[in-house]
């Protein structure tokens, strides 16, 4: 790939195709500059996380590539996303489809009010999906480690379930459809220290058949399952609370060997 | 450990005292208590005597029967009652449609637009509208229209009192639907209309139904809006092999209005029955509206 900007020269192996290059100029809400000059390819089955103080404009950034932000008001966009090939933000190019390639999971779990199977049928009814629904929906709780759980109250409400089961159960209904790319939104906030490991080995799991973009706010969480690390920080010499791209690279790197002062301060706990 | 007494701190007393604001706590329990007594007087004496009054005459005649004439005995209310469930579905038939669209438009295509403002204005505006006046509106509209006075015109009388609070609770009700959930059908690829049908709709469908239910049940009691536009037949509305449709129709409300005025002791018996039988139904709707309103998941 020769995608990579100057920004992080080599220090993504390149040998990795990148599913997601996204550069991303500026993101402004309204008058807002919220992120400012950020390169961020994002590498087939591969967990790219997300790190940086609260305010840094990570989950800005994640929301923008599956035109999640296109619902705030006010939002700008300026760069492109280009996904397989194809500018996401590119003229003509409809939002509802790309969210179908680029699934999501938010921070707070977020069944709907139907039963399990309904949840996890719902995407792909959703689609016109011709083949059968109940093999797809029993594969989806296999994936996303739920379904031994569920299996025999597939009828039951998806709120019914427990938090960390909602949040495993968002992931089923995300991956039914099989996107292309999976962002995951701090997925782990909202949960207890042993729903937060099943929902993390899920994620090496998963990266098996997709790719992961994965922001978080624990840097614990980052080193245990990214493979790449994007450490994004705010600028506010401007009077505004703008976020960049501080660095990029291998988690490895940027945890035992940072390339800016920047990070190595925010990695040894000396901001937040 | 040490004894307390023998480090000199002063022990306080913790027996129950009835003075001072303990006291004060009494007497103010004690007031509002017979407050919530004396609130509840008039709703009991009211049920009190509509079961012992009303509940004399009830028998499976009066549902049956047409009202009585003069010094006729026997007769009963049924016309006015099958009046009041056609002019009540009228009203349903228009007012829920139109109003749960128009909530949909108020909740998520435009809450902030100057349109949605007016028409929430308009809505609440309309909540506090003396019935009577929808009366006067429904009669301009249609029975002069019509040159009639009609089970259609006192359905759209009572549509005129159903639409606020249709708009306004189901309006509530869909913005009671969590953002997140939204976001996750979005997320999926949802287009917005989607989003309303497949997600809102559904999630806030028992409170929406709650808000219509209670509408109906208001409706179904109102008097003064029908004086105005369907006044009373002695008749059933299907009578003589023909639908009646553009006549004059009974219904429970305006029986009760016309003959509790009666020097007749049958007829004073009827509107007793007749009060009872409206009070149940009332009561019938807002039980089934609990059960619907409660969320299926």
């Amino acid at each position: 790939m020769n995608a990579l900007s100057a920004q992080q020269p080599a220090s993504v192996d390149t040998q990795t195709p990148v599913v997601m290059d996204c550069k991303l100029d500026k993101i402004f809400y309204g008058n807002f500059m919220a992120v400012r000059d950020s390169h961020v390819p994002i590498e087939k089955n591969k967990i790219t996380g997300f790190i940086g103080p609260s305010g840094c404009g990570k989950s800005t950034v994640l929301r923008s590539l599956n035109r999640m932000n296109d619902l705030v008001p006010g939002f700008r966009f300026e760069g492109h996303v280009h996904f397989l090939g194809q500018d996401v933000y590119g003229k003509g190019v409809d939002p509802v489809v790309v969210r179908r390639y680029i699934g999501m999971v938010f921070q707070q779990p977020n069944p709907f009010s139907m039963s399990i199977y309904d949840n996890v049928a719902f995407g792909l009814r959703l689609n016109r999906y011709k083949g059968d629904i109940g093999d797809r929906v029993k594969h989806a709780l296999q994936g996303a480690a739920l379904w031994d759980e569920v299996k025999d109250k597939l009828k039951v409400s998806g709120l019914s379930l427990s938090g960390g089961q909602q949040q495993r159960l968002c992931i089923a209904r995300a991956i039914a459809t099989e996107p292309e790319v999976l962002l995951l939104d701090e997925p782990c906030s909202a949960l207890d220290p042993i729903a937060t490991r099943r929902v993390e080995e899920l994620m090496v799991e998963l990266k098996k058949d997709y790719t992961i973009a994965l922001v978080t706010h624990n840097m614990q969480q980052a080193i245990r399952v990214a493979d790449n690390t994007a450490f994004f920080s705010v600028d506010i010499s401007q009077g505004t609370r703008t976020g960049y791209l501080v660095e990029m690279g291998p988690t490895a790197q940027i945890f035992d060997n940072p390339r800016e002062q920047m990070t190595s301060d925010y990695i040894s706990g000396k901001f937040s | 450990m040490t004894d307390l007494t023998a480090a000199k701190v002063a022990l306080p007393s913790l027996q129950r005292t009835f003075e001072g604001r303990a006291l004060r706590s009494l007497v103010l329990t004690t007031l509002v208590w017979l407050f919530a007594v004396l609130a509840s007087v008039p709703l009991f004496s009211v049920l009190y005597m509509l079961i012992t009054r009303g509940g004399a005459r009830l028998n499976l005649e009066v549902f049956t029967e047409l009202p009585p004439t003069g010094f006729e005995t026997g007769g009963g209310f049924g016309n006015a009652l099958a009046g009041t469930f056609v002019m009540v579905g009228i009203a349903a038939a228009i007012a829920v449609p139109v109003g749960i669209m128009a909530a949909i438009f108020l909740a998520e295509l435009g809450p902030t637009s100057k349109l949605a403002n007016a028409a929430r204005f308009a809505a609440k505006m309309l909540t506090g509208l003396p019935s009577i006046l929808a009366g006067v509106f429904a009669y301009a509209l249609v029975v002069v229209t019509t040159g009639t006075y009609s089970a259609p015109a006192g359905g759209v009388a009572l549509a005129v009192l159903m639409l606020p609070i249709v708009v306004l609770t189901a309006e509530e009700s869909m913005r009671m639907v969590p953002k997140i959930m939204k976001d996750a059908a979005y997320g999926m690829g949802c287009t917005r209309s989607q989003v309303i049908w497949k997600i809102i709709l559904p999630t806030g469908m028992p409170a929406i139904l709650t808000g219509v239910m209670l509408a109906v049940a208001r409706a179904a009691g109102e008097t003064a809006p029908l004086l105005f536009t369907a006044l009373f037949s002695n008749y059933w509305i299907y009578h003589q092999g023909e639908l009646a449709a553009m006549n004059p129709t009974a219904s429970l409300a305006v029986l009760i209005y016309n003959f509790s005025g009666m020097p007749f002791d049958n007829q004073l018996e009827l509107a007793w029955a007749a009060s009872l039988v409206l009070v149940m139904i009332v009561l019938v709707v807002n039980v089934v509206s609990r059960i619907f309103g409660k969320p299926k998941f």
